[in-house]
């Protein structure tokens, strides 16, 4: 089976959250990126699974401009096979969507793998845009993914639940927790990993439908309020007239 | 100009889904809701007090396959001439509102958190820990909206049903099973939540949190860690790698507030952090600290807030 893995960059946790140029541009200064752990843990893991069970290749993709070589390196240490980087910046979902698709659908893998969201935009977009490009089923936040031959079951979020549900590849997924545990590369990976294959594309197009104007931080808290623990009654009375939540 | 606003009104009508519809009359256009599911014409007929002219139903999808969804939303948008697509951005909204972007070539804002300004609308980014704003430079705009940004409101009166043929096409996906927890609130929609941490040492004293839930009508959330080894289901788990939420009230105990876990909840309107750490972090994110065991106060609290219902 050939497993296609869309791999992005997010900011570290951690990272500071400011903004430049008139706030209408992440400030990267001192930011740390990190792979996009759901792409990490749960979509790449799982794909590395199913390749050590039924054999395969499993590859990268990663729409994105040479800073990105890093994390993609990282990935292919975790055990991806090869690594494919479409040579532009990534502004927006459907436009990112559109070069994955075209790559997909010229080199025909049976299974392409998102994660649930990237966590800077969290905009869980990416995975449905590549199926509706592909014409093909999209199964969206999956937490269990079993193959048997050419059929996957799995298990999804929904409203209020999860759902089992079956399809045939070729298919698109969205990863959620569950999916797999993480893995840390190990030294033999982290060396494998500088040689194996990393194909710079070029963009057979760039068009954008969305763009960030401008960006805001949220109003400062206020300092909190501490009640006295043996004084509940106090707390419900500021719950009701104070914050009117209840 | 006209707005279509989708809704899934499997299991009746959801208050998301009537903060969809108040978003959509508040865009200024005419609005016409497109629905699959069974909910009867009566109760579809209610939208029109939230500010639909019309609902259109399509009766024969009946699951979550994205394609069939797509397709009839996508006809619908063609039947009326729509500008704008609304929908509320839960877990069906993610499959689809993303394909039918691709299908109309339409700009789509996911995660809104207000009505437009001028030709933006502001959206969650960084987990929460900001916000951006967005512009669609396409013709017609897809918006989908967080659960619990807008209240639903209720001024108009009751418009008429029509059922509809979207051309959904066969659904690729099979349903082999839904497992739906009966009676619980769904965590993405409520407005009270109560939520514990590892402070709580172990599963067995979830008493007290459910307990607390119940007299406030509240659905219950965890940590991560909480949801790991299994003391509670992972659908309580929230945070950057759980669910987002919004709630009017969140209530935490015995959590220490670490970044990724303010990541799912710095959207609540108002904080109460229950901790005997005077330096969890949580208490700089909180509106109302308490320093106390959570053991003692837990139990107090659902005992106040039981005279305050009895009084009120
Ligand atoms: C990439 C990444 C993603 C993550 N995503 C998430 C996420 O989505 N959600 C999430 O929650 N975490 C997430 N985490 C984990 C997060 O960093 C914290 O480890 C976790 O939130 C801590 O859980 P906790 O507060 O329950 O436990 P602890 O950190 O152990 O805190 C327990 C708290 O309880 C207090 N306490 C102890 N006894 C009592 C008592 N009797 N009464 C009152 N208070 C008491 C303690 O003072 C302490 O503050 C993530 C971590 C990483 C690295
Ligand atoms: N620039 C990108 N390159 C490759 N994959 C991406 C990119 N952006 C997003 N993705 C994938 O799409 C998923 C959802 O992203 P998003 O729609 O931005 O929330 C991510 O988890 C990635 O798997």
């Amino acid at each position: 089976m050939k497993i296609l893995v869309c791999i992005s960059k997010s900011p570290d946790t951690t990272s500071k959250i400011a903004f430049s140029d008139g706030n209408t541009k992440f400030d990267e200064n001192g930011v740390q990126y990190i792979v996009n752990p759901y792409d990490e843990w749960y979509a790449l893991v799982r794909a590395l699974e199913l390749k050590e069970a039924n054999g395969g290749s499993v590859t990268i993709i990663t729409v994105g401009t040479a800073e990105d070589d890093a994390i993609m390196r990282k990935a292919l240490a975790i055990g991806a096979d090869d690594a494919v980087r479409i040579d532009m910046a990534a502004t927006d979902a459907f436009s990112v969507s559109m070069q994955i698709a075209e790559y997909a659908k010229s080199n025909g893998f049976d299974m392409v793998l998102t994660g649930k969201e990237t966590i800077n935009y969290n905009g869980s977009q990416v995975g449905a845009m590549i199926a509706e490009a592909m014409d093909l089923p999209f199964i969206s936040l999956a937490s269990k993914l079993e193959m048997n031959g050419s059929t996957a079951t799995l298990e999804t979020e929904i409203v209020g639940g999860v759902q089992i549900v079956e399809v045939n590849t070729p298919v698109v997924i969205s990863c959620a927790k569950g999916m797999a545990e993480q893995r840390i590369p190990n030294m033999r990976g982290i060396m494998a990993a500088r040689t194996k294959p990393l194909t710079v594309v070029s963009p057979t197009s760039n068009d954008v439908l969305t763009a960030f104007e401008t960006y805001s931080l949220p109003a400062a808290k206020t300092a909190c309020k501490m009640i006295d623990p043996e004084n509940m009654d106090e707390l419900v009375e500021l719950l009701h007239n104070e914050a009117k939540v209840i | 100009m006209s707005t279509l606003v989708y809704i899934n009104s499997r299991n009746g009508l959801a208050k998301n889904a009537l903060e969809a519809v108040t978003y959509g009359k508040k865009l200024g256009n005419e609005v016409t809701v497109i629905t699959t599911g069974s909910a009867d014409d009566v109760t579809l007929a209610k939208l029109g007090e939230y500010g639909a002219s019309k609902v259109l139903v399509d009766k024969s999808v009946s699951g979550d396959d994205s394609q069939q969804l797509t397709r009839v939303i996508a006809t619908a948008a063609q039947a009326v001439g729509a500008t704008t697509i609304v929908f509320s951005h839960d877990l069906t909204a993610k499959a689809v509102a993303p394909r039918l972007s691709v299908r109309l070539k339409a700009g789509l804002i996911s995660g809104a958190i207000a009505v437009p300004e001028g030709d933006t609308v502001k959206v969650n980014v960084f987990s929460g820990k900001a916000f951006g704003n967005v512009k669609v430079t396409s013709a017609v705009k897809i918006i989908s909206l967080l659960p619990n940004s807008i209240q639903p409101e209720q001024n108009g009166s009751a418009c008429p049903v029509e059922s509809f043929n979207g051309n959904a096409g066969d659904a690729r996906v099979k349903l082999l099973d839904t497992k739906v927890p009966e009676g619980e609130i769904p965590l993405p929609e409520a407005e009270l939540v109560v939520s514990a941490g590892r402070g709580l040492k172990g599963p067995e004293n979830w008493g007290m949190v459910e307990d607390l839930a119940k007299v406030l009508g509240a659905a219950t959330a965890c940590s991560r860690p909480v949801a790991d080894i299994g003391w509670r289901p992972h659908h309580e788990h929230v945070g950057q790698t759980g669910v987002a939420i919004r709630p009017n009230l969140y209530i935490a105990a015995g959590i220490s507030g670490a970044i990724q876990h303010l990541a799912g909840v710095n959207g609540s309107k108002v904080i109460v952090v229950i901790n005997t750490d005077a330096e969890a972090p949580f208490f700089k994110a909180a509106d109302y600290g308490i320093l106390g065991d959570a053991f003692e106060v837990l139990p107090r609290l659902t005992e106040a807030i039981k005279k305050f219902k009895s009084s009120n």
